[in-house]
């Protein structure tokens, strides 16, 4: 396996489980994946078969209640990871598990079944219906589903309401704002009550004030009802904000994937380094990858503080002693910091 | 090389690319100027002689009137005309049934609930006024015949459409279907149709269906594809099977774009009703023909003017209808309002006449039909134009028609048939050559040889006066925003409006003459040639003129020298569209005078008895189509390689 992978820190069955998976746009598009042209980059494959490779054999595991966001810039092949998991376009090679069942088995009627119960989706322009209400707009996956006319409105109006909508359901959507809008698309992936929900960029057709309380609604939302998530994002501040872990793509290929300060402090590549270049590290590194050893005769008194921890945090509590923190997990010292420690750190993020 | 040479010292310096080309169009000249020449002198060397006269129908023709009447009793279709007949009688009957104020009162209401009271007042006066002409039954024929086609239309049009509209596969089957459709003339195949369908309302109908079905498809079709494909994607997402996807968003979304489709198949159905009075469809399109027939200037133009009421009436219903279907949608108290309404309005016009019976048919007193203010207008109009008008035809007829038909009729066919072929030869290859010696050779078979030279005679004429008109009026639209703004519309109006209308005023200043069949043609032909010059004109780059001018040309230079040679390729396209309008409008031209071919069609459609020469006359037009449709084609492609070179 050529994309490198990271192991869920859980031992639980994946909520979602991708595995080797490729989509090939372009003539003859099946016989790329593990041929020669393969590992040819885009221009060169593009000037060979005339195929564009948007995901090349990306595999990676989301577990349960967790929010996984795939990032990378524009053309990274995000959005087209994202339709193969959930089949609206059809992968051209590779498998997806959702709860150990295999998606890319299913037949139509399974497929259906699945989008219908357990995943839904939002999406960047929001794909509202424009001549249909808020509320039935909502109700829309209920009533595709088949359920009757009294329960679905029942269960919209609820998570209308949960959505921050209401006295807007007998609304159309042109006379909603665009960050309304999205509450809509938000709401009618919800309604369903899916195990695991996927966003497709959701937020960056809104302004960035806007943008930052959807995202404190998505937050929320996860913490009411725990979903498994999956988000896609060109923005890095918002994955940091929201993802558990963060895949970052570049060319189709998943080419690191981890914690948000695992991004930060251990870039894989130049790709990712520039990236993460403009993120303050002192918002996401941890006390782990600041500590150092004991010096022989330094004081021991100093404030115990967590390794997870982020520096911005750490900065009252070890500015107030002097004597440096200790970092202890489990009882066990693992190293210490002290003032001018997170000086360094931060006059460095500063030039940088 | 030496052509360029020669030139030289005359010419500006030129650049190097258009020198290439030069010697080709030089050379092209000559070749036509030696063509024309060489004809010119075998004509006056053998004029008149080698005659092949139209006389007794020899067995092509019998052979067709064998065919034709055969054709009548095909049983495949019978089922198809009892169903159409059934139709129309039923309409008729309901028409009948309702009255006039019942019909008042349900087109009113029908307006209410689609296009709001503005409208249904539009439509109530509208429908009045049909009355008031006089024309009250021939208007309900027209209306069910123009309701039959239409629905009909979109029965097949809008499944259809939807197909091509989701699937890339059958659209691209169904584009070049719709593309034929469009461009075939409909006079051409009203003859045709009416050899399976027999002459009445059936064969109307399904001409018309033919004629109207296209916009229907074509828009479903496009309306279809606009849908955003964020919503489509989002209710796949959702788990909709690909008919709720179709039920839910593509059809609502699209809804209209239908709309406007459905208009336009509308309009197009009463166009061709009216001419598919010519297989005797009933209607208004009847009286228009029947005035014409008698010369009746004034009943022509009621008839006409009752037409043009309907289509606008039509027009603006549907159009209003398309922008509320929107917000139409949202209002349900506004909606049940009006169909309270609607239904007072229904139930007061069927009612009416059992409360007062007085007001059980229309009373003729009421009627104040506008053919003889009309007739009396025009009779002195024509008074004091008849001087002009008559000695601008006898000029035209003498220095123009008549040397050119006797070129045609007087030179030997075999020589004419070479003419052409030579023709085809400079402007094409040998392929465009072939074909025209076949088609002319068929003319020649079907013995209608003279009455081809007569139409053929006033083709080139009117397509020779339909492109000096759409180079006038189409380079100066092409030029002048402004002018493109007061044309437009002008425009617009001469494409929709069926051809009988402005027949009328055309007898009326010409008479039933040659000229006024060529007249009708340019008319007919023009508004079509002058957009695609315009067009044409308006997409020469602005740099190149604004380089013209930088070196001092002024707008003469500017326009002869720069944009109409850059626009040649689409001003060539022109003169082939407006070839094949010119040909749509042979039928009609042999009916106000100006013989030929035309006419053996309109007399074939109106006596059993000359069915089979009205259909050889049919295919002989056609055949004459085809080959001048494929030699101008042939001008245009030449022309386009050799600029190629430069
Ligand atoms: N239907 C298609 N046919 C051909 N190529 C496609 C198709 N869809 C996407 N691609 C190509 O696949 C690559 C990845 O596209 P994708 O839309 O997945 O990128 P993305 O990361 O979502 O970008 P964005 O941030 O702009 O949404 C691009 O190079 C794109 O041109
Ligand atoms: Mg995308």
């Amino acid at each position: 396996m050529s994309s490198p992978t990271a192991t869920p820190s859980q031992t639980t069955e994946p909520a979602v489980s991708v595995r080797n998976l490729w989509k090939v746009f372009g003539p003859k598009a099946e016989t790329i994946p593990g041929s020669a042209h393969a590992e040819l980059s885009p221009a060169e494959l593009k000037a060979d078969t005339g195929c564009v490779a948007a995901v090349r054999d990306v595999s990676f595991d989301v577990a349960p209640g967790e929010v996984f966001v795939v990032m990378g810039l524009s053309g990274s092949g995000k959005s087209t990871l994202v339709r193969c998991i959930t089949r609206l376009i059809e992968p051209t090679a590779g498998d997806v598990f959702v709860d150990g069942d295999n998606l890319s088995a299913a037949d139509e009627k399974k497929l259906r079944e699945l989008r219908r119960n357990r995943f839904s989706m939002v999406f960047q322009h929001f794909g509202l219906l424009p001549h249909r209400r808020v509320l039935d707009n909502v109700a829309y996956g209920l009533e595709v589903r088949g359920d009757g006319k009294a329960s679905r409105l029942a269960r919209a109006q609820e998570v209308v309401e949960l959505v921050g909508l209401s006295g807007f359901e007998n609304s159309f959507p042109d006379q909603l704002s665009g960050g309304m809008q999205q509450r809509v698309g938000l709401a009618r992936a919800l309604a369903g009550d899916p195990d695991i929900m996927f966003f497709d960029e959701p937020f960056s057709a809104l302004d960035p004030l806007i943008r930052r309380g959807m995202q404190d609604e998505v937050l929320r939302l996860h913490h009411e009802v725990g979903k498994t998530m999956v988000f896609i994002t060109h923005d890095l501040s918002e994955a940091l904000r929201l993802g558990d872990r963060i895949a970052i793509m570049r060319n189709g290929r998943i080419v690191q994937l981890g914690r948000p300060d695992e991004l930060v402090g251990a870039p894989a590549d130049d790709y990712v380094a520039d990236f993460t270049r403009d993120i303050p590290r002192s918002h996401v590194l941890t006390m782990r990858w600041i500590m150092r050893d004991v010096k022989p005769g330094e004081p021991l008194d100093g404030p115990e503080l967590s390794p997870d921890l982020v520096i911005r945090e750490s900065i009252a509590p070890i500015t107030s002693s002097s004597a440096p923190a200790r970092i202890v997990k489990d009882g066990q010292l693992l190293g210490l910091v002290d003032r001018d420690d997170l000086l360094a750190v931060i006059a460095g993020s500063a030039q940088g | 090389m030496t052509a360029v040479t020669a030139d030289a010292p005359s010419a500006p310096p030129a650049p190097p690319a258009p020198a290439g080309a030069a010697p080709r169009r030089f050379g092209m000249k000559w070749q036509l100027l030696a063509w024309f020449v060489s004809w010119i002198v075998l004509w006056l060397l053998l004029n008149g002689k080698f005659p092949l006269e139209a006389g007794t129908p020899p067995f092509v023709q019998d052979a067709l009137q064998n065919f034709a009447s055969n054709l009548g009793l095909v049983s495949w279709t019978q089922p198809i005309i009892n169903v159409l007949n059934g139709l129309y009688n039923a309409g008729v009957w309901v028409t009948k049934q309702l009255g006039w104020t019942g019909m008042i009162g349900l087109g009113s209401a029908l307006a209410l609930l689609v296009a709001g009271w503005r409208m249904a007042l539009l439509t109530a006066l509208g429908m009045l006024s049909f009355g008031v002409l006089g024309l009250w039954d021939e208007s309900m024929q027209t209306l069910v015949l123009i309701a039959i086609s239409v629905l009909l239309s979109l029965l097949i049009g809008i499944p259809l459409g939807i197909a091509c509209g989701l699937s890339d596969r059958f659209n691209r089957i169904m584009m070049p279907i719709l593309d034929t459709l469009q461009i075939m003339p409909s006079l051409a195949y009203l003859g045709f149709i009416a050899l399976f369908f027999l002459i009445g309302p059936p064969s109307g109908i399904v001409a018309t269906i033919i004629y109207a079905i296209p916009p229907t498809i074509r828009l479903t079709s496009v309306g279809i594809r606009e849908v955003s494909e964020a919503s489509v994607e989002a209710s796949r997402s959702l788990g909709a099977t690909g008919w709720q996807v179709l039920r839910d968003v593509q059809l609502p979304m699209s809804r209209r774009t239908r709309v406007v489709g459905i208009n336009q198949t509308v309009m197009a159905a009463l166009s061709m009703i009216t001419i598919a009075a010519l297989v005797a469809a009933p209607g208004l399109g009847q009286s228009v023909l029947g005035a014409l027939e008698i010369l009746n200037i004034g009943a022509a133009f009621n008839s006409g003017l009752a037409l043009v009421i309907m289509a606008i009436v039509l027009d603006r219903v549907i159009s209003a209808a398309s922008t509320r279907s929107a917000a139409g949608q949202r209002s349900k108290k506004e909606t049940w309002t009006n169909r309270a309404v609607a239904a007072v309005l229904i139930a007061v016009g069927a009612l009416l006449p059992a409360i007062a019976p007085k007001t059980a048919t229309w009373n003729q007193a009421w009627s104040h039909p506008i053919t003889d203010p009309v007739n009396t207008a025009t009779d002195s109009l024509n008074n004091v134009l008849y001087p002009i008008t008559t000695a601008f035809t006898e000029w035209i007829t003498v220095w123009l028609i008549n040397p050119l038909e006797s070129l045609f009729t007087g030179t030997p066919w075999f020589i004419v048939i070479a003419a052409f072929a030579v023709l085809a030869l400079i402007l094409g290859r040998v392929r465009t050559a072939m074909t025209a010696i076949l088609c002319l050779a068929g003319c020649v078979v079907i013995a209608l040889w003279p009455d081809t030279m007569v139409t053929l005679t006033q083709v080139v004429l009117a397509a020779a006066l339909t492109l000096i008109l759409g180079l006038l009026i189409g380079v100066w639209i092409g030029r002048s925003k402004r002018a493109d703004r007061v044309w437009r519309p002008i425009l617009d109006a001469g494409q929709v409006l069926p051809p009988f209308v402005y027949l009328v005023p055309c007898l009326t200043l010409f008479g039933s003459t040659r000229l006024t069949a060529i007249i009708a043609a340019v008319i007919y032909a023009a508004p079509a040639v002058i957009k695609i010059v315009g067009e044409g004109i308006s997409t020469v780059p602005s740099d190149t003129i604004e380089a013209s001018r930088s070196v001092g040309a002024n707008s003469w230079q500017e326009i002869f020298k720069v944009q109409v040679p850059m626009a040649r390729p689409i001003i060539l396209v022109a003169l082939n569209q407006g070839i094949i309008y010119v040909m749509a409008m042979v039928v009609i031209g042999g009916l106000v005078g100006g013989g030929g071919l035309g006419y053996e069609v309109v007399k074939g459609f109106s006596q059993e008895r000359d069915v089979g020469v009205g259909l050889a006359a049919g295919i002989a037009i056609v055949l004459l189509g085809v080959m001048l449709d494929r030699i101008s084609q042939s001008a245009g492609r030449v022309r386009r390689t050799s600029s190629d070179v430069g």
